[in-house]
């Protein structure tokens, strides 16, 4: 038995559509089987994984609160990405996202005003997107694997950030706990509505992708990133630049994971601590690919991975097993969006008995 | 002192050497296999099994490769068989087997481990200085010179290596020259998956003898630094292997003598390192192109 592709004429509108349904289905029944082999009822545990976190008030909110920062860095990962520029270290560009936008409260906690959480943000979107400036820079200038080189920003941002909250940053006051002084309530992202927690972060998350998904589909930039993704030559022909294009969209989508990081801290934290992130910027990355690059799509998505951690979360309590569990549920389902979306570009057929059989009779 | 220190880097070294030799023979082949971290920590937490469960270490090392291989096939099928994005697909195994490692390893946290045995060398062991360290080492360190001279040979001195680099440099033509593609990038997937897990049998055995989640600590990303460093060359790997090994040896007991920088700062010194060095290497964009394996990354599907 073997398996044979054959390119489609033309990429098939159904499946794209298909298939991260099928990703999803299929990743459920190997969630079921999963559990089966840890020794829990299939049934109860994919309900009080994937249905259970739906029916509360409250976690309803934590979901918008953790798909907050998931759809807003996937949005701007899925620009990169279609520009063909590979940056995998918004978890580094959100944790410096999250200490220049901390500047102003830990640094002048005296200064009250309105002021102060506008500028916040805005420092959290810059400081973002300065250090996602840094790949952008060696890969222009020294033609540096942008892969590598945002990656191992990541350790470095968090052991900086790991340094400011057991140093210098420190809360004199706080028992010696590393963490910075709580944010004044000036300085904090309000709650959205009364009943709970959610706030402004999945409303920053909606309008990007909105925004951005008008630049794809109605803005000369958003045929630029996609010409130069699919062919560097061809937009040179067209007259884009693709050093400038490795400058916007690193930029891009280190200001958004920025901006996430500074909303998470203000918003659900209150202050700096050595860990404030979840892997959002690494989840995010499967939040990308689930909404098949598309900013609207990574609307759905980032709500379906927000789930699978508080599925985690909840199956922990109900059903007794490790939080780790969403880890994989979340690289499964990110294999198998990447072999259906195969399925898109390719027919694929399997072939029984041997090749050479088929190849004698034709 | 010196000795202690120098042992020391051969065993942050090893695991480096390893796993970016693996790599190097899968790039040569033309495939970018980013998930080295995530076969590395599957291998780590297999080998910690492997040896706890049956009480014998060199089992361990054994499971580590296995499992190593046996994941990388995930990566394989998909990238060879499916011709899915290579980088994508690299990710995804990484993160997968960060959480699989979670999750195998939970029940493991905290037990102690057994540390592999040094296999002594009669006579030899007994020089000074050198003897202790080069003769009285565990065999992850002794496989890892192995497969630097082996690689080296096999990839510039025999046929087989040969018709691995055609591939690696123009599928195309080495497919009209009816050498199998996918089956070579297959077994080329395999032999990397299969030394980053021996790469990671060797942290929870010979590093740190125990399990840690998230133990290889981004010694993956290294690892495929170390490729691009090396410019594809066996030796260099092993040249670059020790230069990060030293660099992280020397933070640590930086660290140690308190020499007034923050720890942080020291800590992040191997990954700035990585950075200077992918700087230093790819700056020169004439030798890049030329050392490069010219299908690397590209998909390959075979006209009928």
């Amino acid at each position: 038995m073997r398996i044979e592709l054959q390119r489609r004429p033309a990429s098939s509108g159904l499946f794209s559509l298909v298939s991260p349904l099928l990703a999803l289905a299929l990743t459920l029944i190997f969630g079921a089987i999963m559990f089966q082999m840890l020794g829990k009822d299939p049934g109860h545990a994919l309900y009080s994984f994937f249905v259970e976190p739906l029916l509360e008030v409250w976690s309803l909110h934590e979901l918008a609160i953790k798909a907050g920062p998931l759809i807003l860095i996937a949005v701007g990962l899925s620009v990169c990405y279609r520009s063909n520029n590979w940056n995998i270290g918004a978890e580094g560009q959100f944790t410096i996202g999250a200490i220049t936008g901390s500047i102003l409260p830990i640094l002048v906690p005296q200064w009250h005003s309105v002021m102060v959480l506008p500028l916040m943000l805005l420092m959290g979107a810059a400081g973002g997107a300065l250090f996602a400036a840094i790949p952008a820079l060696l890969k222009t200038r020294f033609n540096t694997n942008e892969i590598l080189v945002s990656l191992m920003l990541v350790y470095i941002a968090q052991l900086f950030l790991d340094w400011l909250v057991r140093g210098p940053w420190r809360d004199p006051k706080g028992f010696n706990f590393p963490q910075s002084i709580s944010f004044a309530p000036e300085a904090v992202l309000p709650p959205l509505l009364d009943s709970g927690r959610a706030h402004a972060s999945i409303l920053f998350a909606l309008l990007a992708a909105v925004l951005v998904w008008f630049m794809m589909r109605f803005m000369l930039k958003g045929f630029e990133v996609t010409v130069l993704g699919r062919s560097e030559r061809a937009g040179r022909f067209a007259g884009f630049s693709a050093r400038r294009m490795v400058w916007f969209s690193m930029m891009l989508s280190g200001a958004f994971a920025g901006l996430a990081g500074i909303s998470e801290v203000s918003g659900s934290i209150g202050h700096l601590q050595p860990s404030i992130s979840p892997g959002y910027g690494f989840t995010a990355i499967i939040v990308a690919f689930l909404g098949r690059l598309n900013p609207v799509g990574a609307i759905a998505s980032g709500f379906v991975l927000a789930l699978t951690y508080l599925g985690g979360e909840a199956a922990q309590l109900s059903i007794g097993v490790s939080d780790k569990v969403t880890r994989v549920f979340q690289g499964l389902l990110l294999f198998f969006v990447l072999s259906c979306d195969t399925l898109i570009l390719y027919r694929v057929r399997i072939i029984f008995g041997s090749g050479r059989a088929r190849e004698a009779k034709s | 002192m010196i000795e202690a220190i120098l042992l020391t880097i051969i065993t942050a070294a090893t695991p480096l050497v390893i796993a970016a030799m693996g790599e190097l023979v899968t790039e040569r082949a033309g495939v970018l296999n980013l998930g080295v971290e995530g076969m590395m920590i599957i291998g780590a937490v297999c080998a910690f099994a492997g040896s706890y469960l049956t009480g014998v270490p060199l089992f361990g090392v054994l499971a580590g490769i296995l499992g190593g291989a046996l994941f990388s096939l995930l990566f394989g099928f998909l990238t060879l068989t499916l011709v899915t994005n290579q980088v994508a697909t690299g990710l995804a195994l990484t993160l997968l087997g960060l959480g699989l490692s979670g999750q195998l390893g939970e029940s493991f946290v905290g037990i102690p481990g057994v540390k592999l045995a040094p296999i002594v060398f009669p006579v030899l062991s007994e020089i000074p200085f050198v003897g202790p360290l080069l003769f009285r080492q565990d065999i992850t360190f002794y496989l890892s010179i192995a497969l630097v001279i082996g690689v080296n040979w096999f990839l510039f001195r025999s046929r087989t290596g040969l018709k691995l680099r055609a591939i690696g440099d123009n599928h195309g033509s080495a497919h009209a020259l009816g050498i199998s593609v996918i089956r070579t990038r297959y077994l080329a997937v395999m032999f990397g998956g299969a030394c980053a897990g021996l790469a990671g049998a060797q942290l929870s055995l010979v590093y740190t003898p125990q399990w840690v989640e998230n133990m290889s600590a981004g010694r993956g990303w290294i690892a495929l630094a170390l490729v691009v460093f090396a410019s594809w060359r066996p030796w260099r790997v092993l040249a670059g292997g020790y230069i990060f090994g030293a660099v992280g040896i020397l933070q640590l007991h930086a660290q140690a003598f308190g020499i007034g920088v923050p720890s942080q700062f020291l800590s992040m010194l191997p990954y700035a390192v990585t950075i200077v060095v992918l700087i230093i290497i790819s700056h020169n964009r004439r030798t890049t192109l030329i050392n490069t394996p010219a299908c690397l990354g590209k998909p390959f599907v075979p006209d009928r």
